[in-house]
């Protein structure tokens, strides 16, 4: 944030410092103008009203992490206030978004602010370790109102929050790796008190799914200690994934008191410019593009939904149905064959051997009737494994829809000469025997025959 | 003006980590009062046509480009360290 380190995840301990994030003496922070342009940006994009003018501030506070005895962060000028982060179904736990409270909740924010990230300590038998390489980096914190009423919530909040700041290629904000991290507040309280119960915090939980675990221990165990009469005090828990359960950190001692003034070191900030530099860079946000593709495409909303729920998806099915006769098409075989595939090869959308305009030709082929829909299946798979063009598989397997009237009337002949009772039985009223006779006529012709024109013809003979 | 300004000079010292003896907190504490009571003179100013600043100069935005730089070596991030071990600074154990 205010050195010129690298930021790398997973390097050799205490490889990527200098003396600003070693907060050695004497050395002096510059601001990161990337770091603030992205926060601004994050700032629009949820709606948050950018500050004019901003500062940033020392917070006091004594901790081997921090070795300068500050952390320089944002006290009373935050880049960012207010704004919301939108939820929506998808964003909710699969299990969960059957029965969602509240469908299409906006959680409101209180700030975003931008300060340096503190060193990472291990905590060993004996002694503490620390390494440095995480000083300094850029963190944005992100502070929602108490405003999120469940487990699943959070999780939801977490989702949407997470896919709109990799919209705007803020973050790739990957738990695992630390980009994104989340300390959660949860108080709970009987049913008629109007006032917030104690705050407890709850830290150390390293994926959004482990986020909803903790919350549902702690609502539990904080309803089952009140019910039992005892008094809840404000304090800091860790979340211990492996035995499902949160554990005491510390209480609250004397309240913090961080002695916040304005660091010396840097000039404060005025917003106007970075405003301007970001405002080409705000992308399309996924409730935008959700609606964007079910007008413009006539996919279906939740269709729509799935696509935008991954950019990289949403960007594929974009590019393949640009020149597509029939996008809804396209959209049908992303959300079905093709993610089935990768997830049976365990590959991601960014890495998938068939490309959005390849996916394109193998469905207007089957669209202009070249090919059938269960033969295209089998170009499919062909092109997934081989990663060859549809036409290519399609003419060197000689695959090829029959389309010949004539020789389809030939076909349906002979089935009706073949089988004189569902005839009889369709003659007499009963529509479904037309179903079994044109899968007599598929069978005839090897899968090759046109299914539609199969069905009309068919149906014409039978009448006459 | 120093009998208006209060300073608990044992807080500060706990706050900032310093232990005081009673003789020091008693010389700071008369000594600081009066630094402050310098501080409070600026209240008898009239200030309100005086704009309030964030800084004391009036300079803003200055940025450094997002550009990585190599910084220092493992090495020479731990040649001061009292106690090192795995590229680590060692410190006494800390309760999280």
């Amino acid at each position: 944030m205010f050195c010129g380190c690298r930021v790398e995840f997973g390097a050799a301990p205490n490889s990527h410092t200098c003396p600003t994030c070693l907060g050695l003496p004497g050395a002096l922070p510059v601001m990161n103008h990337e770091a603030l342009r992205l926060t601004v940006l994050t700032g629009l994009m949820l709606g948050c009203d950018i500050a004019p003018l901003s500062k940033f501030d020392r917070k006091s506070y004594f901790y081997p992490d921090m070795p300068k005895n500050y952390q320089i962060s944002q006290y009373d000028l935050p880049l960012c206030a207010n704004g919301s982060v939108p939820l929506h179904d998808l964003a909710y736990p699969k299990d969960a978004q059957k029965k969602i409270a509240t469908p299409e909740k906006e959680v409101p924010l209180v700030r975003i602010h931008l300060e340096e990230d503190v060193a990472k300590s291990f905590h060993l038998e004996n002694n503490t370790a620390i390494d440095f390489n995480r000083a300094g980096t850029p963190l944005m914190e992100i502070v929602s109102q108490p405003e999120i009423n469940s487990p699943e919530e959070a999780f939801a909040f977490l989702t949407a929050l997470k896919q709109i700041l990799i919209y705007g290629a803020v973050s790739d904000a990957d738990m695992e790796k630390g980009q994104l991290r989340c300390d959660c507040n949860i108080s709970v309280r009987p049913a008629a008190q109007q006032e917030l119960g104690a705050k407890i915090e709850i830290k150390n939980m390293n994926s959004i799914s482990a986020v909803r675990r903790a919350l549902t221990y702690e609502v539990e165990r904080q309803t089952e200690a009140l019910a039992r009469g005892e008094k809840l005090e404000q304090e800091t828990r860790g979340w211990d994934d492996g035995a499902g359960k949160t554990f005491l950190m510390r209480t609250k001692e004397s309240a913090h008191d961080y002695r916040y003034f304005a660091e010396p070191d840097l000039v404060p900030v005025k917003t106007e410019s970075l405003l301007e530099e970001v405002r080409a860079r705000l992308p399309e946000l996924p409730r935008a593009k959700r609606a964007r593709f079910v007008e413009q495409y006539g996919v279906s909303v939740y269709d729509a939904a799935v696509l935008a729920h991954d950019l990289a998806l949403a960007a594929f099915f974009e590019a393949a149905a640009k020149g597509a006769r029939k996008p809804k098409s396209v959209a049908n075989w992303i959300l079905n064959d093709l993610q089935s595939a990768l997830a049976g090869a365990g590959r991601a959308i960014g890495d998938c051997p068939i490309s959005p305009a390849a996916l394109d030709e193998l469905v207007n082929l089957i669209e202009s009737g070249k090919i059938s829909g269960k033969q295209a299946k089998e170009v499919f798979s062909e092109m997934f494994a081989s990663g060859k063009s549809a036409a290519a598989i399609v003419s060197e397997k000689g695959i090829e829809q029959l389309n010949d009237p004539t020789e389809i009337e030939t076909l349906c002949e002979q089935v009706i000469a073949a089988n004189p009772k569902p005839v009889a039985d369709f003659r007499g009223g009963n529509s479904a025997s037309l179903n079994f006779l044109k899968g007599q006529v598929l069978k005839l012709s090897k899968g090759k025959a046109n299914p539609a024109l199969v069905g009309e013809i068919l149906e014409r003979q039978l009448k006459t | 003006m120093a009998e208006t300004a209060h300073i608990d000079v044992a807080h500060v010292a706990k706050l900032a980590r310093i232990n005081l003896t009673k003789e020091e907190t008693k010389l700071f504490q008369t000594q600081l009062e009066r630094v402050l009571g310098y501080a409070e003179k600026l209240r008898a100013l009239d200030l309100s046509h005086v704009e309030s600043a964030a800084h004391a100069v009036p300079i803003f935005n200055v940025f450094r480009e997002d550009e990585p730089r190599d910084g220092l070596s493992a090495e020479e991030a731990l040649r001061n360290a009292p106690r090192q071990a795995n590229g680590l600074f060692v410190v006494t154990k800390v309760v999280e």
